[in-house]
């Protein structure tokens, strides 16, 4: 099908975005990438009357490096995030957003905005313990990952708001990471995906041990899994105890593509793979 | 009130050209109705099938998904630019008539733009390589054994070409 009639600006400024988004109110929706909107007007699901096209701000296509994190900007696109972050994780995790075709065009914000729970980006964003930036003509504020996904499709931004930016923070030294997931297809949405964060202490023992799952709630779900692997040496972890552990944390629903009971399984056996992948990388950056 | 129109000016396959549309116009019927380019198919038209894929700026893209006002002012081309020099198959498109790559050939516009794409950056992929290349194309006839091997064949025939 076809998108429905709306009224279309395309504003050259991000102050002339938001007054525009302040004007439409409720009514008004960003475009960015378009790669989960455009599907959603072309089968009408979604109608907003006034669409905000925000392609032409270049000053928001940006990945940047600073001392404590990757920020990156509305109109960086997943291939931007792809080869330009220098944080390994969210390469790993953007290497797993949908084919080549969807990344030349969605962005990494947008995704987060979108907040869609089997999506890669909001679980990274809970894991690193992240944030988005929202604009609006009254000011900004900087909302935590753990404040921002409210439920399945729905972020804490706002009408009026623009999410200029999502910064992901480096992990302290010692620390390693793996996103791994699965899928029925390579670029589908994955049954489970996780996140895993092992940082490791001064002896390379398992100090920290966390993990983000996409897949299996209406929200990224972030656990601390330290509990059965703390002080254990980063070659030695019990990590079917650990899997163990995530998969009593998680509790996913039925859908066509797979059971609860199989979604369970696989945040547990994913969750052990990916920290042993995770520990590995602890100790090359130690 | 009437709807809005818009000015939208693409480069297609070299040529400049222009229509004047609603906001809502996708890019694929753009291309299609408005600018007479039936070569890009249309499948499902919410960016899973891949049989509309063009390259936007070098860069693979499902036109189904862009607004065409979006795009003003970019490069595009589509699988009628996937031809040779000379008017005759380009090399992928030459690589598919080699290796049996189409039956009905719905999906195949959207096949020969990603691979085009992808055999630039990647000009010697393994059969897993080119696999993973296509994985967001959909193909109903052939099981894409065949489309693999287009893949690599394709990629012979533009090692090979002077």
């Amino acid at each position: 099908m076809k998108p429905p009639v709306l009224q279309y600006h395309r504003p050259s400024t991000v102050d002339e975005a938001l007054e525009l988004l302040a004007d439409a109110g409720p009514d008004g929706k960003v475009l960015a990438g378009g790669q989960s909107l455009v599907p959603l007007l072309n089968m009408r699901l979604a109608a907003p009357g006034r669409l905000v096209d925000v392609n032409r701000l270049a000053p928001l296509a940006f990945v940047r490096t600073g001392p404590d994190a990757v920020r990156v900007g509305a109109l960086a696109r997943h291939a931007d995030t792809l080869s330009q972050a220098t944080l390994p994780l969210l390469r790993e995790a953007t290497g797993c957003v949908a084919h080549a075709a969807i990344r030349n065009r969605g962005t990494t914000v947008g995704s987060l905005v979108h907040a869609d729970p089997a999506a890669e980006m909001p679980a990274v964003l809970a894991l690193l313990s992240g944030s988005v930036v929202l604009a609006s003509t009254s000011g900004r504020r900087t909302v935590p990952a753990a404040e921002f996904f409210l439920g399945a499709l729905a972020s804490a931004a706002r009408p009026g708001e623009l999410a200029t930016e999502a910064v992901f923070p480096l992990p302290p030294p010692r620390t390693g990471t793996a996103w791994l997931e699965l899928s029925r297809r390579a670029g589908d949405y994955a049954l489970c995906g996780v996140g895993v964060l092992v940082t490791l202490d001064e002896d390379r023992r398992v100090a920290r041990l966390r993990a983000a799952y996409s897949g299996v709630g209406d929200a990224p779900v972030a656990l601390d899994l330290t509990g059965p692997a703390a002080g254990q040496p980063h070659d030695a972890v019990d990590w079917a105890a650990v899997g163990a552990l995530a998969s009593a944390g998680v509790h996913p629903g039925d859908d066509i593509h797979a059971t609860a009971a199989y979604r369970r399984h696989l945040a547990g056996v994913l969750t052990a793979r990916a920290g042993r992948m995770a520990a590995v990388r602890a100790v090359a950056r130690a | 009130m009437p709807e809005e129109l818009f000015d939208v000016n693409l480069t297609v396959n070299g040529v400049p050209e222009t229509a004047r549309v609603p906001a809502r116009r996708l890019l694929s019927d753009f291309l299609r109705h408005d600018l007479g380019h039936t070569g890009t198919h249309v499948g499902c038209e919410h960016g899973v099938c891949g049989a509309c894929t063009v390259l936007v700026d070098g860069r693979p893209v499902r036109s189904c998904l862009l607004l065409a006002v979006s795009v003003d002012g970019a490069e595009v081309t589509t699988v009628e630019g996937c031809r040779a020099p000379d008017g005759g198959l380009g090399p992928v498109q030459q690589a598919f008539w080699d290796c049996h790559g189409l039956q009905c050939g719905f999906c195949t516009p959207g096949f020969v733009t990603t691979i085009t794409a992808y055999l630039r950056e990647h000009p010697d992929p393994t059969a897993a390589d080119a696999r993973e290349a296509i994985g967001g194309n959909l193909c109903r006839c052939t099981g894409y054994q065949n489309i693999v091997a287009s893949v690599l064949r394709a990629a012979t025939l533009i090692r090979e070409s002077p």
